[in-house]
């Protein structure tokens, strides 16, 4: 039910598009408008997150400690576990985001009777890591599109990624590797039990929205060709401002531009957000300095704790105390008569 | 009910079979062994806590305020203000499920909704039910529900099956930590009258009293003469323990469970020989007499009356500095909230220094809070004790590393530099089960109650799995932990799954092993067992 959902509405893009440009000959809206409002939707929907997210506080520093703690001089701490300072702390969001630590450290247990067992699970680890890293470098290459001329190291990245010379035009390393990733990821999704009960349509929606710009994109390169000085001339009318619509693009650029504004203008509003999301998480970008240095919670900085004082107490146990033995402290009197 | 056997008790688990109902469908059942009694009216009353009433979870009504919703919606509303945390967590799962498979209590129990992701998305779909457009638009495709008073029982039901250890949050990509959400669903919770009497009893007694279980100063007295009386039988010493002292150098807090139950009175003995073995110059207090706090698993406002109260008394009786015995979540809230809710710490207080290796413990600079494990491992690494790890020959020693003190803080080679010193048999766990990837006990945040059996024998499964490894390969006969809750419910749990096995605190093994001026020819421990060897030369 959520794939089949998921799965109809991309499929519905497809036909909208078809309708729209093949049919109605709506280019200026699917070639300059939808992609100027959605780019727009993403920056303000973006800024729009993270200061809501932002305005909230941090009352407490709550740092997941994965290692040893900064305490004795003779004791090493783990640097990148338990960072002490806000460059350790920089050193394990840089790994957490550009390396996925935590996700490193996946295990799968599995029972048998009564015995349980773990396994060193990094399927999961390397699917993610093929995916973002894959798509991250195809967003960049596409830089060779918005620029004239094209900066050299966009040129040389263009060349790496097609360093092998497979077929004409060379096949990208990086769409074999996005591929697979998202197959990976989307067949995860379908056959792992657990994975498939915790999945809403919303988290196969960009698997199959992505699915589908990934491929309309190589359909694009490798099989229709399409005329790539007039994609040029369009994104380049786009990104100086004076957009015009050259004629004789082929439908299926038409699709891949509009997968692309759908993405973004979903992506703040959705799990999407994870992106910009992970560098506010508070328990991994947090120092564990915890009682070396103060942090304030503003909610509570002028609210003093109430609390039953030591005086308080004392009146009440006070038979006890002196039964006991135990000391009476006179000064609770004292203050008593002073005020 | 009764307990099934160990044998059976898994039987219907299985990590790869789940129910054909989508899990907005399907409810709880509140059967005994499953969940906890509800706070007594009295108990909610003293505390000032809203809506005290007579209700159980297993009846049908439970007499929820009526305007239970609204109040419900603006705890939501006001939490996500004042908690990044919350509202970010909220906001950015990615449901890849790294998360399902590391909780315990899906690990013993096979529920779905114990999957760290769904016990989140419990709160997280009402989150876009209630309070986004898509989600009222989209609704289920969009994971979003509405609030209903059956929602209310599932999170009663599962925000009392986590027990905040933070295990989840270790493996999750961006850091969400189930803990801080079962925190705030819990406080959120409480403001419609929905508690556990476990916890609250004790905050009240916490509260008003000064410990847990409402011990009173002359009684806290005489439980410490009583164990001095033991000590001075195995050892021969005549020790005193300072109650009360204005001007010692030290203020000692440990959780209260150490003066009165086993196994944890021979760890509070440890303490004790340690402080006598020094000279030290400390005090305890029969008023800030708990380190523990079940406010931490109430409400935050609950969490800091409590703890107050601590530095309250280190100003009072001023001394120079704190010293903390072994306790789990005491140490999380020490280190990772004492100094921002109860701070900055009473000017008479100093950057601790140990009076014996002058070692300035700069890391506690600010709280001017030592863990004992801290301070013991500086003597050791100084040379300053004098051990004989062979009085601790009948055991073989595994440590459990509690979840607050791991994840909350990070003290993992203190306890266990302590342990190879003080014991000549000690062994780890699995590498998966332990420091950071350790296992809770199945009973904490203050789930320890007999009337929760069961889930606590299924969310402790793991951890005795683990223990049961190494008793099988080693012969491990004693678990060894730096936790008071630890202390009270490993041992059932051991009883269940690996009743060879026992347990104790870091330093009921050092005050085994420490060799003390002026005392006798030792022949028992702490626990009146015969010291190996002793037996066979009697016999001789």
């Amino acid at each position: 039910m959520n794939v089949v959902a998921a799965l109809i509405a991309v499929i519905g893009m497809v036909i909208l598009v078809w309708l729209g440009v093949g049919v109605l000959k709506l280019y200026t809206l699917f070639g300059v408008v939808i992609p100027y409002a959605a780019f727009l939707t993403f920056l303000i929907g973006l800024v729009y997150r993270m200061v809501n997210w932002a305005k909230s506080p941090v009352p407490f520093k709550i740092t997941t400690t994965c290692g040893q703690q900064k305490s004795l001089p003779w004791i090493r701490h783990s640097r990148l576990e338990s960072p002490a300072t806000n460059f350790e702390v920089f050193l394990r969001m840089a790994l957490e985001v550009l390396a996925f630590r935590s996700l490193f450290r996946n295990l799968r247990a599995d029972l048998r009777g009564r015995k349980l067992y773990y396994g060193s699970s990094k399927w999961l680890w390397l699917g993610a890591i093929l995916f973002h890293w894959s798509f991250f470098i195809i967003l960049v290459r596409h830089l060779r599109l918005f620029s004239y001329p094209v900066p050299g190291p966009i040129d040389l990245l263009d060349k790496v990624d097609s360093f092998f010379h497979i077929g004409l035009p060379h096949l990208y390393l990086t769409d074999v590797a996005i591929l697979a990733g998202l197959t990976f990821l989307l067949l995860r999704r379908l056959v792992d039990a657990k994975v498939n009960y915790i999945s809403h349509a919303s988290d196969y929606f960009p698997l199959f929205l992505i699915f589908g710009l990934v491929i309309s994109g190589m359909l694009m390169r490798y099989f229709f060709r399409v005329d790539i000085t007039s994609v040029k001339e369009l994104t380049m009318g786009l990104v100086t401002l004076h957009p015009k619509v050259p004629t004789g693009i082929g439908l299926i650029f038409y699709v891949h531009v509009f997968f692309i504004s759908v993405l973004v203008a979903y992506f703040p509003f959705s799990k999407l957000v994870h992106m910009v999301g992970v560098f506010f998480s508070p328990t991994r970008n947090l120092p564990n300095d915890n009682r070396r240095v103060r942090h304030i919670n503003p909610w509570w900085e002028n609210v003093p704790p109430k609390f039953l004082t030591y005086c308080e107490w004392q009146e009440k146990f006070k038979e006890q105390l002196e039964s006991a033995g135990q000391p009476i402290d006179e000064d609770c009197y004292k203050e008593k008569k002073e005020s | 009910m009764a307990l099934p056997k160990p044998d059976e008790l898994l039987r219907d688990v299985n990590y790869d079979r789940m129910p054909a109902k989508h899990w907005m469908d399907t409810k709880p059942e509140f059967r005994p062994g499953a969940y906890c009694y509800a706070g007594k009216p009295s108990v909610v009353e003293e505390l000032g806590l809203p809506f005290p009433r007579e209700w159980q979870p297993h009846d049908e009504d439970w007499k929820l305020p009526p305007n239970w919703k609204e109040i419900v919606l603006n705890a939501i509303k006001d939490r996500a203000e004042r908690f990044r945390s919350f509202k970010l967590f909220m906001d950015i799962c990615v449901r890849c499920g790294a998360c399902a498979d590391k909780c315990h209590f899906f690990l013993g129990t096979g529920d779905p909704k114990n999957m760290p992701v769904l016990r989140a998305e419990l709160l997280r779909s009402v989150v876009k039910g209630e309070f986004t457009r898509s989600g009222k638009l989209f609704g289920r495709l969009a994971g979003a529900r509405k609030l209903t008073e059956d929602v209310i029982k599932e999170w009663f039901y599962y925000y009392y099956q986590c027990t905040e250890c933070r295990r989840c949050s270790v493996f999750c990509p961006y850091g969400i930590d189930t803990a801080e959400i079962t925190i705030l669903a819990r406080e959120i919770l409480h403001e419609i009258g929905v508690n556990i009497n476990w916890i609250l009893e004790p905050v009240r007694n916490s509260a008003f009293i000064g410990n847990h279980i409402g011990l009173q100063p002359h009684t806290i007295q005489e439980n410490i003469e009583f164990l001095l009386m033991d000590i001075e039988e195995i050892t021969g010493l005549k020790i005193e323990v300072p109650i009360n002292k204005k001007g010692a150098e030290i203020l000692f807090v440990t959780p209260s469970a150490d003066f009165f139950a086993e196994p944890g009175i021979y760890t509070f003995m440890g303490y004790v020989l340690l402080f006598h073995y020094l000279g030290l110059d400390y005090t305890i207090s029969t008023y800030a007499s708990e380190g523990g706090n079940f406010g931490f698993f109430t409400t935050h406002e609950m969490m800091r009356k409590l703890h107050a109260k601590i530095y309250h008394e280190a100003e009072r009786l001023k001394v120079k500095w704190i010293l903390g015995g072994e306790c789990g979540h005491m140490w999380r809230v020490v280190h990772q909230y004492e100094d921002t809710m109860c701070g900055p710490a009473p000017s008479n207080l100093e950057v601790p220094k140990s009076p014996i290796t002058g070692t300035v413990f700069e890391h506690a600079k600010s709280t001017k809070i030592v863990h004992i494990c801290e301070f013991t491992a500086d003597l050791i690494a100084h040379g300053k004790l004098q051990l004989d790890p062979s009085r601790n020959d009948n055991y073989v020693v595994t440590f459990h590393d509690s979840c607050n003190t791991s994840r909350g803080m990070g003290i993992f080679e203190e306890p266990r530099f302590i342990l190879r010193h003080v014991v000549n048999n000690f062994y780890e766990m699995p590498e998966n089960t332990i420091r950071e990837k350790t296992f809770c006990c199945g009973s904490g945040s203050g789930l320890n109650t007999d009337e929760y059996m069961e889930i606590r024998m299924r969310g402790g499964f793991p951890r005795a799995n683990a223990v049961e490894y190494v008793h099988e390969k080693y012969g491990v006969n004693m678990l060894a932990c730096i936790c008071a809750i630890d202390r009270a419910v490993l041992p059932p749990l051991m009883n269940y799954w690996v009743p060879e096995v026992q347990v104790c605190g870091v330093h009921e093994l050092v005050g085994n092993a420490l060799v003390i001026p002026g005392e006798k020819k030792r022949t028992t421990d702490l626990r009146f067992q015969p010291l190996k060897g002793v037996e066979e030369e009697e016999n001789v």
